[in-house]
């Protein structure tokens, strides 16, 4: 993916996950016979925490689950849908796998990124939206098919993405 | 159309819930096996009878996979696994079945853990499925609340966990080594097999990983019997009620049930499925089954039963039964392009030459492509893709990353020199790379 960075990037502060967090991660630990197989879950509720995964939240999950940061920074570069840094309060993820591809979601994209004036991966300034090109999110019957953070926004034409962005621009 | 089983209940009202699953007679294959004396090996050789093929890719025997677990475990526990990682493109069929009928995917998860005497199961779902989680995680509560998931099921002395497991964006998860990998919490890069997953998988334990599509069957094999399900499809090698999902350049993309077998040209053109292509173009291209799959020409599709070995006589595959269709506007070299991107970007990278291949390809199209291509670029397409697979890595992604490339360059040959000598697509306007049709 053009201009995704596989580097772990420090917050600079110390990240501990809540009392909510912390329940969450004693039922989590529950369903496994290793720490270790909490892995993935367990960096999800850090990034649902945190909305991105620095390296001292990389460090608190290796010392929550004991495992090696190393071990733990390897996994998370792994995996696109960890956030590396900051995102937007609207992560875009345009689908351009082949169905897409075929419905013109290239040029949905590029439409995208010169309203908000951003290359891919990048934030607005104002925080709001982060352009990001993702691989075939199964919904390739209501191609183009894009995702706004969980949820997914298909078939999608300029006209809608218009409306959508401009709906969401106007939320605090 | 014929008769819907396992789309029967999407498109009920309220077909989440438990309640209206119940109301339509379910939860009765997981009675009938725990309480009137079915043992796992009875189930087994049930499912084994239907005949019934994993829907995930491979197409191999469900029945046998199950009893390659090994009789005596040495106190180790059998897992398994229900592979929800749905990631090959234009594959959206499982997607469906866990969103709008999740309970009939988790009596499937529960009736074959009983087979393999598993006592732990995972539903491993891609990360982009936020809602089939959370509409899984919800039907897991119900289930639990209904005595049907948790300690002594339905008072039979089968006890049983069921696990929703959130994966967070990564193709080689749905290999199923790769996907072990993944829920033991690491990077998700296949293992060298043997040992297979069903002596050593996940936790160093026997491992059963079955596709969400493969698990639904299942609730109906024991409902309906081994029979009823065998009789239905073009031969005893490829039976059942199948879901294909069609996309691409027709008037109706969507997920479709059939028989096993139904003609390719059917789903494309019938008027129960595809109806037709947009705009009344004409067929190019069409890939069978999923971006792993090779190409077929329009010439090819004439006389092409939609099944496992229907398309193996055809050298390219049913794979996860993902048909995109392709117009004659389509520009070959862009699709190809496209294909290699992706399978470029999912390279795990732990074999050098898929690693190192998959970006090339991608390289060698994206040049002929923007029209700086050279002539011997087109057979060094061939002999890159020659040199990446057939057991040269560890998993079969090379495989799968070269079939697009090797099929479109041997079928379209012609086109990928007119873009080569012209620096220009043959297709015209309405290409995907309009600004090069015209230049």
């Amino acid at each position: 993916m053009s201009g995704r960075r596989y580097r772990v990037q420090e917050a600079g502060r110390p990240a501990e996950f809540p009392p909510e967090a912390k329940a969450r991660i004693e039922k989590i630990l529950a369903r496994y016979p290793t720490k270790q197989a909490a892995l993935l879950p367990v960096l999800w509720v850090a990034q649902e925490t945190w909305g991105w995964i620095s390296k001292e939240a990389a460090e608190e999950v290796a010392r929550v689950l004991e495992l090696s940061p190393a071990h733990v920074d390897g996994v998370l570069t792994f995996y696109t849908m960890y956030n590396l840094r900051p995102v937007g309060k609207n992560l875009l993820q345009f689908c351009t796998s082949i169905s897409c591809h075929l419905a013109g979601a290239g040029r949905l994209m590029e439409h995208c990124r010169a309203r908000l004036g951003v290359d891919l991966e990048q934030t607005t300034p104002d925080g709001k939206f982060t352009v990001v090109e993702v691989e075939c999110i199964a919904g390739c019957d209501r191609a183009p098919s894009m995702m706004v953070n969980d949820a997914y926004h298909e078939p999608m034409d300029e006209r809608k993405l218009d409306a959508l962005l401009d709906r969401l621009s106007g939320e605090a | 159309m014929g008769e819907r089983v396992l789309l029967a209940r999407v498109g009920r009202k309220d077909s989440r819930s438990i309640a209206s699953y119940l109301e339509d007679g379910g939860y009765r294959a997981l009675r009938t096996v725990l309480t009137a004396g079915w043992t796992p090996e009875k189930l087994t050789d049930e499912v084994k009878k239907s005949g019934l093929r994993g829907r995930g890719g491979a197409g191999f025997p469900t029945g046998v996979k199950w009893t390659f677990v090994p009789k005596d475990t040495k106190g180790k526990p059998v897992y398994l696994l229900c592979n929800a990682d749905e990631s090959e493109p234009g594959t959206f069929k499982d997607r469906l079945l866990m969103e709008e009928d999740p309970h009939q995917v988790l009596e499937g998860v529960i009736l074959s853990s009983y087979a393999i005497r598993c006592r732990n199961a995972y539903i491993y779902i891609r990360g982009e499925f936020f809602l089939g989680a959370r509409v899984l995680d919800r039907a897991l509560e119900e289930a639990y609340a209904n005595g049907f998931l948790g300690e002594n099921i339905l008072g039979s002395g089968y006890s049983l966990d069921v696990t929703v497991h959130r994966g967070a964006g990564a193709y080689i998860c749905g290999e199923e080594t790769g996907l072990i990998e993944s829920l033991e919490g690491k990077r998700g890069q296949p293992r060298i097999k043997p040992p297979f997953p069903a002596v050593w998988g996940v936790f160093g334990a026997p491992t059963i990983v079955n596709n969400v599509e493969t698990l639904a069957c299942v609730v109906h094999i024991v409902n309906r019997g081994a029979e009823w399900f065998a009789k239905i499809g073009r031969n005893e090698k490829n039976t059942g009620p199948k879901l294909y999902c069609l996309s691409g350049h027709v008037n109706r993309p969507g997920v479709y049930e059939a028989p096993m077998g139904l003609p390719m040209k059917e789903l494309l053109f019938g008027a129960d499925f595809g109806q037709g292509m947009k705009d009344s173009k004409r067929v190019k291209a069409v890939i069978p089954g999923g971006a792993s799959a090779a190409m077929l020409t329009a010439e090819e599709i004439e006389d092409c039963p939609l099944d496992f070995d229907g398309l193996a006589a055809k050298k390219s595959m049913l794979g996860s039964a993902a048909i995109i269709v392709m117009n004659e506007e389509t520009c070959i070299v862009d699709a190809a392009r496209n294909l290699a991107k992706f399978f470029s970007h999912e390279s795990c990278g732990q074999c050098t030459p898929c690693r190192e291949g998959t970006p090339w390809l991608h390289r060698v199209l994206t040049r002929i492509e923007t029209g700086e291509g050279r002539l011997e670029d087109i057979d060094l397409l061939e002999k890159i893709s020659n040199q990446m697979a057939n057991g040269m890595t560890i998993c079969v992604f090379a495989d799968a990353a070269i079939a697009p490339v090797l099929s479109s360059v041997g079928k379209f040959r012609d086109e990928f020199r007119h873009h080569v000598e012209n620096k220009r697509c043959l297709v015209g306007r309405g290409s995907a790379r309009p600004e090069l049709a015209t230049a």
